[in-house]
C-alpha cells in the first residue's frame, strides 16, 4: 500500500481528467498516472468478459517507420514476417536484440508498403525509437516517435462493436481480427483496429489527444464500463498475453517465452536468428508455462520456483483469475520440468506451495 | 470517505480492534479494504495461537496485491472467521461487521489504549493518502 516516491512529476494522458471524473483510483504506472480501477477489478473484469469495457491506454507509444526501405528495416529488427502483412493488416511481433532478447513486444500495422505504424510499450517508447533509429542508419527510411500525437482507447468485450459502431463511419463489421481501418470516430480522424489485450473481441482506437475525452465520455454514457490497469492485467493474464517487464524482457527470447509462433525462420536473416535457431533445434534452457496453484495462495511476480533448497525458476505473473475463480500464473521452468501436468514448488513469502503446469490460454472466448 | 467507527482503536498497519472487557475483535479498516480492492483470499492463524503486538498474524490477498496482517496487541486467538474462506469479499462489503478476522483474549487490557483513536486514525489516513 506504500506509495512509490518519484523524483519526476507523473506523466498524464489526455484522459487523466475524465478518468478522475469517472472515479478512477490513480496510481503511478511506470511514471504515468493511470487509473488502477474504477468500480473494482472483479466488476470491471466481468464487464469485459460479458459486455464491454473501455480502457485508457494512451500511455502506449507509437512509432512510424516510413520510406523505401521501411519493410527491410522491420524484417531485420523483428522476428515475425512483415512480408506477410497486407495494407490494413497488423501483427504481433518481437523487436529483438542480436542476443534474441526482447527490446520490446510490439504491434506492427501496415498502412502501405512503405508506411508502417508501430505500437510499443509505454516504458519502452524511447528505447524502441532509438533502437529503430540506430538500426536504420544508412537506410532510406524515416523513423519517428509520434506518441504525443495519439491517444488510445481500447473498447473490449462481446458488445464492443455494437456500442462503438454508432460513433463511427468506419464499417466495424468489415474489420477482421488483427486488421484495421482509417476513418472518423465522432468526427475525428482515427485508426481503428480489431485488436486488444484482453482475450475478448474488441477494438483499439488511435486518435488525437484533443478528441479522446469526448469519445471516452460518450462510450461511458452509452453504458460502457470504465476499466483500469488492474482488470487489464487479470484479463491479459487469463488470455496468456505477455507483459513486458514481467514475463519477457531483454534476457528472455521468444522461444523461451513460448512465442515460437511469432518467429518466422523462412523470411531470411534477422537479429537474434542464430540464437533462436539453436534454441529451436536443441530446445531452450527454460520455458514460460502457465500454472494453477494446488495449494492455497497467489504466487506473484518474482516469487522463486524451488527444487529442495535450489532455485530452479521463477514466477513472472500471478493473480486470482476472476473468470476461473482459481489462482493462476506464468513461470519460467527448466525445459525438462515444463510438461503439462508437471508439479512444482513455489515459495510464497518463504512458504512452500505446490503448483501444476496447465494448458494455456487459461481462458479462451467462445467464437 | 472511509468509515471510521468511534468505538474502535486503530493500528498504523490499518487493523482495527474492537474491545469488550478482555475480549476483542480484530479486522482491517474500511480505508484498508478500499486501498486493497477486491479481497480474494484471507490467511488467518489457528485458534490458540499466542501473538505478541506487532506479530504477523496472517495475510490478505486482493486481486492486485498482498498485504500482511499484524496483531495490534498481545493476545491469544480464540476464534477465527471461517466464513472468510468461502466469502473473502465480506472484508470489502462489511469490514467492521461480517468481515471481521479474529476474536482474541487480550493479555493486558490497557494495551489497546496505546493505539490510535478514531480521530487520530482519521488524521493518520488523511496524511497517508496525501489528501
Amino acid at each position: 500500500m506504500a506509495d512509490t516516491p518519484s523524483n519526476h512529476p507523473l506523466k498524464k494522458t489526455p484522459l487523466n481528467a475524465v478518468g478522475r471524473e469517472l472515479g478512477g483510483k490513480m496510481v503511478d504506472f511506470g511514471g504515468w498516472e493511470l487509473p488502477v480501477q474504477y468500480s473494482g477489478i472483479l466488476d470491471e473484469h466481468e464487464a469485459v468478459r460479458t459486455r464491454v469495457g473501455v480502457f485508457d491506454v494512451s500511455h502506449m507509444g507509437e512509432v512510424t517507420v516510413r520510406g523505401r526501405q521501411a519493410s527491410e528495416l522491420l524484417q531485420k529488427t523483428t522476428c515475425n514476417d512483415v512480408s506477410k502483412l497486407d495494407n490494413g493488416k497488423a501483427h504481433y511481433t518481437g523487436l529483438l536484440y542480436p542476443t534474441a532478447g526482447f527490446v520490446d513486444d510490439i504491434l506492427i500495422y501496415r498502412k502501405s508498403t512503405d508506411d508502417y505504424f508501430i505500437v510499443v510499450n509505454a516504458s519502452n517508447t524511447d528505447k524502441d525509437y532509438e533502437w529503430f533509429a540506430d538500426c536504420a542508419k544508412g537506410m532510406d527510411v524515416e523513423v519517428r516517435n509520434v506518441s504525443p500525437d495519439y491517444a488510445q482507447l481500447a473498447v473490449q468485450g462481446p458488445e464492443a462493436q455494437k456500442v462503438l459502431q454508432p460513433m463511427t463511419e468506419v464499417d466495424l463489421g468489415a474489420i477482421k481480427y488483427y486488421r484495421f481501418s482509417q476513418g472518423r470516430v465522432l468526427g475525428a480522424p482515427a485508426i481503428v483496429s480489431r485488436t486488444g489485450y484482453t482475450g475478448e473481441d474488441g477494438f483499439e482506437v488511435y486518435l488525437s489527444p484533443e478528441h479522446a475525452p469526448q469519445l471516452m465520455r460518450k462510450l461511458v454514457e452509452s453504458g460502457v464500463k470504465p476499466c483500469g490497469l488492474g482488470a487489464r492485467d487479470t484479463l491479459r493474464l487469463e488470455a496468456k498475453m505477455a507483459l513486458y517487464g514481467n514475463d519477457i524482457d531483454d534476457s528472455t527470447t521468444p522461444i523461451e517465452a513460448d512465442l515460437a509462433w511469432i518467429v518466422k525462420f523462412d523470411k531470411g536473416d534477422f537479429m537474434g536468428r542464430d540464437v533462436l535457431e539453436r534454441e529451436k533445434s536443441e530446445g531452450p534452457r527454460r520455458k514460460l508455462v502457465g500454472f494453477e496453484m494446488i495449494d492455497r495462495g497467489i504466487a506473484r511476480h518474482g516469487y522463486p520456483v524451488v527444487d529442495g533448497s535450489k532455485e530452479i525458476g521463477g514466477v513472472t505473473s500471478g493473480t486470482h483469475s476472476p473468470t476461473l475463480k482459481k489462482s493462476i500464473g506464468l513461470a519460467y521452468l527448466p525445459l525438462d520440468k515444463s510438461a503439462q501436468g508437471s508439479e512444482f514448488t513455489v515459495l510464497i513469502r518463504g512458504k512452500e506451495a505446490r503448483a501444476r503446469v496447465v494448458p494455456t490460454p487459461f481462458y479462451k472466448r467462445a467464437k | 470517505m472511509a468509515n471510521i467507527p468511534e468505538d474502535n482503536r486503530y493500528a498504523k498497519s490499518h487493523e482495527y480492534i474492537h474491545v469488550e472487557g478482555d475480549m476483542a475483535t480484530i479486522g482491517i479498516t474500511d480505508y484498508a479494504q478500499k486501498e486493497l480492492g477486491d479481497v480474494v483470499f484471507v490467511e488467518l492463524p489457528q485458534v490458540g495461537a499466542q501473538l505478541d503486538a506487532g506479530d504477523e498474524l496472517g495475510s490478505i490477498e486482493s486481486v492486485k496485491a498482498v498485504s500482511e496482517l499484524f496483531a495490534p496487541v498481545t493476545c491469544e486467538v480464540v476464534e477465527v472467521n471461517e466464513s472468510l474462506v468461502d466469502k473473502p469479499e465480506l472484508v470489502n462489503t462489511d469490514p467492521y461487521g461480517d468481515g471481521w478476522m479474529i476474536k482474541v483474549k487480550i493479555s493486558n487490557v490497557e494495551e489497546p489504549d496505546d493505539l490510535m483513536s478514531a480521530e487520530e486514525y482519521e488524521e493518520y489516513v488523511e496524511k497517508e493518502s496525501g489528501k
